[in-house]
């Protein structure tokens, strides 16, 4: 006797799967494609390559790169402390790390303003050094850091849990330093964790507005974000020119995320 | 089967009955602009009132409010607004264009522009005016931070760019009309060049850019960044209302832009839901002594000249400048001033 398994088979799951994607997923792209068809090639390259568009790519990919940098460093400490002690509040501290994803966009961007301004709690600090936080990179960066880190954190938190103690004894008595135990055999096997996470974290800061445009300031060439070039585009009516960053910014996060996940296939043959 | 006739007469009896003895229910939905959320409040609770007084209906208005580009966006994109009350009238000129859901000569369906109410752009300051700012030739003074909101995403903040730009225009020119007559030309590129010099200036003193009008007030006000904020007349007046005349002080200048924030009814939506009745009598309210009066109360400049002289405490006397008299109207301004690769981008350019 065929061997069924308990939920229907293949070809419905797979249709509905397709089905499912197209709708949410492809169409919407398509519709983005179709849309800057409508250009020609030289105003296309016109719209996405103006100065000011270049600066903001540098300024959106630049602050979520690093956005996500920060966050996979402290977003691993964070898993790690969660996963590994037990103490008062652990619970609590748990559940505080889904904030940044529960909260409005712009409740977060108004809240972070609101402590990061130089007449803020955190943002006066920063100012006794001369450093402006809000309304300059450096606020666009928080903002970034700010949405991140839920992705790192939870994506490394079952890796974690599933890391034995007894390897990293193992490690220590066959005569491993504590940094070699971390580096040569907690890393590998939370490297492949860490990057999804990492990747998420950055495709996530790629596309975000409603926090980011409260604490940038949007100072042309400064602190303007390319997603805030697309809605000043949509302002003008100009479908097509903004239709054209976008497909900019997907094709661009695309490559970088597939170059992200093949170093990751990578890393784990290496790790092999 | 005589029977079942007979019910059947009845419930049709009774349902065309009902759409004349008994009061419909209406549901018009409001798509307006950022800061009219206290104004339409309390508009929208007299109008209820007043035309269930008048027809028995009972209508239920619904508000979005938003930045009056993205909402003008919404409507062309196929949101369905019964009447849109917006910012700017290039916004609705586009919803015309774009949408084709409204004549192209809608402006001239209402009195005074279809524009019951209008604003200007005034200077909020701290208290005490501590950098002494009381005209627009002032915000260049060295050490002036300016706060106001983007150009390409708000309404407010082109207001506030022509208004600065025709204010110097005044300046130099001392008489606006010149600016229709050629025999003034070298004059008026003369005076065309020095306003362009004061606006890029003027935006190299502008510390933060904000999306919208809500914003940079919350800038100014909770996050005390700037000296002055450039905003709608009703906006600094609410700030001062809600967060206490101690703190700030409403600067008129001596010139500034007349803002006509227009109102229209989509016939496409209301022909289509039946609601053109309601919808018009709506907006015909606004132009009624008792609209008048709650948009003076939120501090808009109402039209009826009574209202006005009996709120003019509400108002700085301040000379005003339209539009369509200094830029030619909204398409053209937004072409030369707004659009990519206009004034504002090259006044920015690296």
């Amino acid at each position: 006797m065929k061997k069924r398994s308990i939920i229907p088979g293949f070809g419905l799951t797979f249709g509905v799967t397709v089905t499912y994607l197209s709708l949410i997923v492809l169409l919407p792209l398509s519709l983005l494609v179709w849309n800057t068809a409508s250009l020609t090639f030289t105003d296309f390259l016109k719209a996405v390559t103006s100065t000011q568009v270049l600066a903001s790519y540098r300024l959106t990919f630049g602050a979520s790169f690093f956005a996500a940098l920060i966050n996979a460093v402290f977003g691993f400490i964070a898993a790690w402390t969660l996963v590994r002690y037990r103490f008062p509040g652990r619970r609590i501290l748990d559940a505080l790390i889904d904030m940044p994803f529960a909260m409005p966009t712009a409740v977060s961007g108004i809240a972070l303003t609101t402590i990061y301004a130089s007449t803020g709690w955190v943002g006066s600090w920063f100012d006794r050094f001369g450093i402006q936080s809000a309304y300059s990179p450096l606020g666009v960066l928080i903002a970034l850091t700010f949405i991140g880190l839920p992705f790192v954190v939870r994506t490394l938190q079952p890796t974690l849990e599933e890391l034995d103690k007894e390897v990293e004894e193992a490690a220590e008595s066959l005569g491993a330093s504590r940094f070699q135990t971390f580096w040569r055999v907690i890393l590998p096997s939370v490297w492949p964790a860490l990057i999804t996470g990492f990747t998420l974290a950055f495709a996530r800061a790629l596309g975000e507005y409603g926090s980011v445009v409260f604490i940038s300031g949007n100072i042309p060439f400064e602190t303007e974000i390319t997603s805030l070039m697309i809605v000043a585009k949509l302002e003008q009516y100009d479908y097509a020119g903004a239709t054209a960053i976008s497909v900019v910014m997907l094709s661009v996060s695309f490559v970088l995320m597939l170059i992200i996940n093949l170093s990751q296939y990578y890393a784990r043959r290496v790790g092999r | 089967m005589k029977k079942r006739f007979v019910s059947l007469l009845l419930i049709a009896a009774l349902s065309l009955a009902g759409t004349s003895l008994f009061a419909a229910d209406i549901e018009l939905l409001n798509v307006s602009y950022d800061p009219t959320r206290e104004l339409y409040e309390q508009f929208n609770q007299a109008f209820l009132k007043h035309y269930k007084a008048e027809t028995g209906d009972n209508v239920k208005i619904k508000q979005s409010h938003g930045g009056s580009g993205k909402q003008a966006l919404a409507v062309i994109e196929g949101l369905e607004a019964d009447v849109v009350t917006l910012a700017l009238a290039y916004d609705i000129e586009n919803i015309a264009e774009k949408s084709k859901s409204i004549p192209q000569d809608w402006q001239k369906r209402l009195p005074d522009n279809s524009t019951p109410y209008t604003s200007t752009v005034v200077f909020l300051v701290r208290k005490g005016n501590p950098k002494k700012i009381t005209k627009w030739e002032d915000l260049l003074k060295p050490g002036v931070s300016v706060i106001a909101a983007h150009p390409k995403t708000s309404g407010v903040a082109r207001w506030s760019y022509l208004a600065g730009w025709g204010a110097i225009l005044k300046q130099q020119l001392g008489d606006l009309k010149k600016l229709n007559d050629p025999k003034y030309a070298n004059e008026v590129t003369a005076a065309q060049k020095k306003a362009r010099e004061y606006t890029a200036e003027l935006y190299r003193h502008v510390k933060v850019l904000d999306s919208g009008a809500r914003g940079s007030t919350q800038t100014f006000v909770q996050r005390r960044i700037g000296d002055v904020l450039l905003n709608w007349e009703n906006e600094a007046y609410l700030a001062v209302r809600e967060y206490g005349a101690d703190q700030f002080e409403i600067v008129v200048p001596p010139i500034s832009i007349l803002a006509e924030p227009p109102v229209a009814v989509i016939d496409k939506v209301v022909d289509k839901r039946g609601t053109r009745k309601a919808a018009e009598a709506y907006l015909k309210y606004l132009y009624s002594k008792e609209g008048q009066e709650i948009a003076a109360k939120n501090y808009y400049r109402p039209r009826d000249p009574e209202v006005l002289k009996k709120y003019s405490n509400n108002f700085a006397k301040v000379e005003l400048f339209s539009i369509d008299d200094v830029f030619g109207g909204w398409q053209k301004a937004q072409k030369i001033h707004f659009s990519d690769g206009g004034v504002f981008d090259q006044i920015n350019a690296r």
